[in-house]
């Protein structure tokens, strides 16, 4: 299986794990989100409308106080003591005992007449004729009569209360005049926050008190228009790119509307800092997951490779050593077939060369031609000779024999087989011996028929100066082991002459220069000799073969 | 080197034919067999130095002839031959008492050489016999 076969496989394990675990995080993440979102904006929204009706009861309530007030006064007095000013100040007096709501109080005719008056503008409003103004009518029409904030004769904001009082035929109006800064502190009493504002507007979305920010009293609100709102409600409103809670509530006389807003920001708060808490922790969750799956998934993958390429290892070494034995035994039985025919060739040649000895033959003018024929069908089948005996002994399963064996002085005796060939070719053959090593128990002809191979391979792929490299090692892993290494500085070899350098009859030679035999014996023997041999080289660089045997 | 008798006994015709022709031609006496029965009844009429025998032949193997040549002669010196690479064959035909056993296909002058060293060793075994 190819590389990228797994880097598939880990894409996919990776995408299904993540899946099955991320999918129900982020379902359990969305309900308690919305659920924790929508059970705090209902806490929220309740609290809301709880302050906005507790402020409007409380207007309500100041109202009631003020007219149940003028009222009683009404009720309790003579119009002539009311028109006494000396004695309307004493009641004046009472009033404000209580709370300083009141800023005058006068008692007018029905003909708008100021009475008499108890206040800081008795200049200015003692002699002024009400009559003409809009209150004056109301009033006389209603009874009780609550007006709009307004600037007045006064030139700053305020509002009244008026109560007729009747006696005997004549109608008269008891006018009392109420600093709207008192029903501001009411309304402010409800702000909410840092951003958070609270405010009455009119039917005419006029505002009756000075809100906190935008806006002025007497102007318009910087909200939306609540003024027909009727009852209580609580909404969240996006009003100039802000969103905002607005709390409302219909006060029911006079019919102004009362306005708490909240800013969304500040007053979700918690709920904001545990939707980030939560996002975090499924955030955290989110990465622990991936993470956990990528290296699970990575790691079984790695293991699945390192498994697949362990397994075609051992199937690459079950078919060397299959291919070598069917190879041995049809190499054996084509020699054998071979040899025959070979003899008989050969042995014709040599009986016509015993023929050209007789004296007429001698005289013939083609003598030369015969002989020379006779010798290249001679020579020919000498080197057919050569390669089926290669192939009997390469096919043969000899016992080995066991010898006690100095793995350093069988490479030293085979290079001096090879010393007079490398020499010739400027090749330089260096042994580093490790001296420690152990006699062992093998096959010594057999081991250095390998020697020889590999060291002989090693000079042709030199070809012309360079360098061998030979040697030993003792290493002990979960068994003690030798290792030969026979490096050359040759040209080394491309991969798919690697993968096949052990296969029996290939060969990079030319056909009179090798059979292609060579390491496929080398191979079994040192199979047989319960060893391993493996190359490695690299194009330009050379070659490096290793062999280890075992010391038992 | 004297004049000795020689038999070839190989199933090979063409082998048979030629390698009587060049060891006649070297001046030994030599005779040719194309089977293992066809060789026992010539040793029967005649006596032979050296017997050049193959090992596989169909019906009767090299193995067994050499048995039968031993019985009959123990004295003749046989150089097995073969085609067969196996050296189970020649170490059971030099058990069975062959002088030696030769690999497909051998020159001549190599075959002539151990067929000297054999004709050498039959001389040097009758001669230790009749003293």
């Amino acid at each position: 299986m190819s590389l990228r076969h797994y880097d598939r496989l880990a894409l996919k394990m990776i995408v299904m794990t993540l899946s099955f675990s991320l999918i129900p995080l982020f379902a359990l993440g969305t309900t308690i989100y919305w659920q924790f979102t929508s059970a705090y904006e209902s806490k929220v929204t309740e609290s809301v409308r709880t302050l906005v009706q507790n402020r409007r009861a409380s207007v309500e309530l100041f109202f009631d106080e003020r007219i149940a007030q003028l009222n009683t006064v009404a009720q309790t007095h003579q119009i002539e003591k009311l028109t006494d000013e000396i004695f309307l100040k004493k009641i004046f007096d009472t009033l404000q005992a209580r709370s300083k709501s009141f800023i005058d109080i006068g008692v007018i005719d029905s003909q708008g007449n100021h009475l008499a008056y108890v206040g800081p503008h008795y200049d200015k409003l003692k002699s002024v004729n009400y009559s003409q103004e809009e209150w004056f009518q109301a009033v006389l029409t209603t009874g009780v009569y609550i007006s709009d904030v307004f600037m007045g004769f006064r030139r700053a904001p305020h509002f009244i209360i008026a109560v007729t009082v009747l006696e005997g035929n004549q109608i008269y109006i008891l006018r009392a005049t109420i600093n709207s800064a008192i029903i501001q502190d009411i309304v402010r009493a409800a702000q909410l926050g840092k951003r958070g504002d609270a405010f009455i507007v009119n039917r005419e979305n006029i505002l009756q008190t000075q809100p906190r920010f935008a806006g002025e009293i007497l102007g318009y609100p910087d909200s939306p228009d609540f003024s027909a709102s009727i009852g209580s409600s609580v909404d969240f409103i996006r009003f100039k790119n802000e969103e905002n809670i607005y709390a409302t509530s219909q006060i029911k006389d006079p019919k102004w509307v009362l306005v708490i807003k909240e800013d969304v920001q500040e007053g979700m708060a918690p709920l904001f800092k545990a939707r980030f808490i939560e996002n975090l922790i499924i955030g955290f969750g989110v990465l622990v997951v991936v993470a956990g799956t990528i290296i699970t998934t990575r790691s079984l993958t790695r293991r699945l490779e390192q498994m697949e390429l362990e397994k075609a290892k051992s199937e690459d070494l079950v078919v060397q050593s299959s291919k070598m034995a069917a190879l041995g035994k049809m190499a054996a039985g084509i020699a054998h077939e071979i040899n025959n025919p070979l003899q008989i060739i050969g042995d014709q040649a040599g009986w016509m060369k015993d023929l050209l000895e007789s004296e007429e033959i001698k005289n013939s003018e083609n003598l030369q031609e015969f002989e020379q024929c006779i010798k290249k069908i001679e020579r020919q089948v000498n080197r057919s000779r050569e390669i089926t005996h290669r192939l009997l002994r390469f096919g043969r399963r000899m016992e080995t024999t066991q010898d006690s064996v100095d793995v350093n002085n069988l490479i030293a005796e085979t290079i001096t087989f090879l010393e007079n060939e490398a020499h010739y070719r400027d090749i330089t053959v260096e042994a580093k011996y490790d001296l420690s090593l152990p006699e062992i128990t093998t096959d010594s002809n057999q081991l250095q028929q390998v020697f020889l191979n590999i060291i002989d391979n090693a000079i042709d792929a030199v070809g012309q100066s360079g360098k061998i490299l030979i040697r030993t090692a003792l290493i002990s892993n979960s068994s003690k082991e030798i290792v030969v290494t026979i490096e050359d500085n040759g040209p080394g070899m491309p991969k798919e002459v690697l993968s096949r350098v052990f296969d029996p009859f290939f060969t990079t030679k030319r056909p009179d220069e090798g059979t292609g035999l060579g390491l496929s014996i080398s191979y079994s023997i040192i199979e047989k000799l319960r060893g391993k041999i493996s190359v490695q080289s690299e194009e330009g660089k050379g070659t490096v073969f290793t062999i280890t045997l075992p010391i038992k | 080197m004297d004049k000795y008798r020689v038999l070839i006994i190989d199933d090979e015709v063409d082998f048979v034919e030629t390698i009587v022709k060049r060891l006649r031609d070297r001046g030994l006496e030599a005779e040719g067999a194309l089977s293992g029965p066809e060789g026992l009844k010539i040793l029967d009429e005649r006596d032979f130095d050296v017997i050049i025998l193959d090992v596989k032949m169909p019906k009767m193997s090299g193995i067994e002839t050499l048995r039968e040549i031993k019985k009959k002669k123990p004295l003749v010196e046989v150089i097995m031959l073969t085609g067969h690479g196996s050296v189970e064959s020649g170490i059971q035909g030099l058990q069975l008492g062959a002088f030696n056993y030769v690999m497909k296909p051998v020159p001549l002058n190599e075959l002539l050489k151990q067929m000297n060293q054999a004709y050498e060793r039959k001389l040097i075994e009758e001669d230790r016999i009749q003293r």
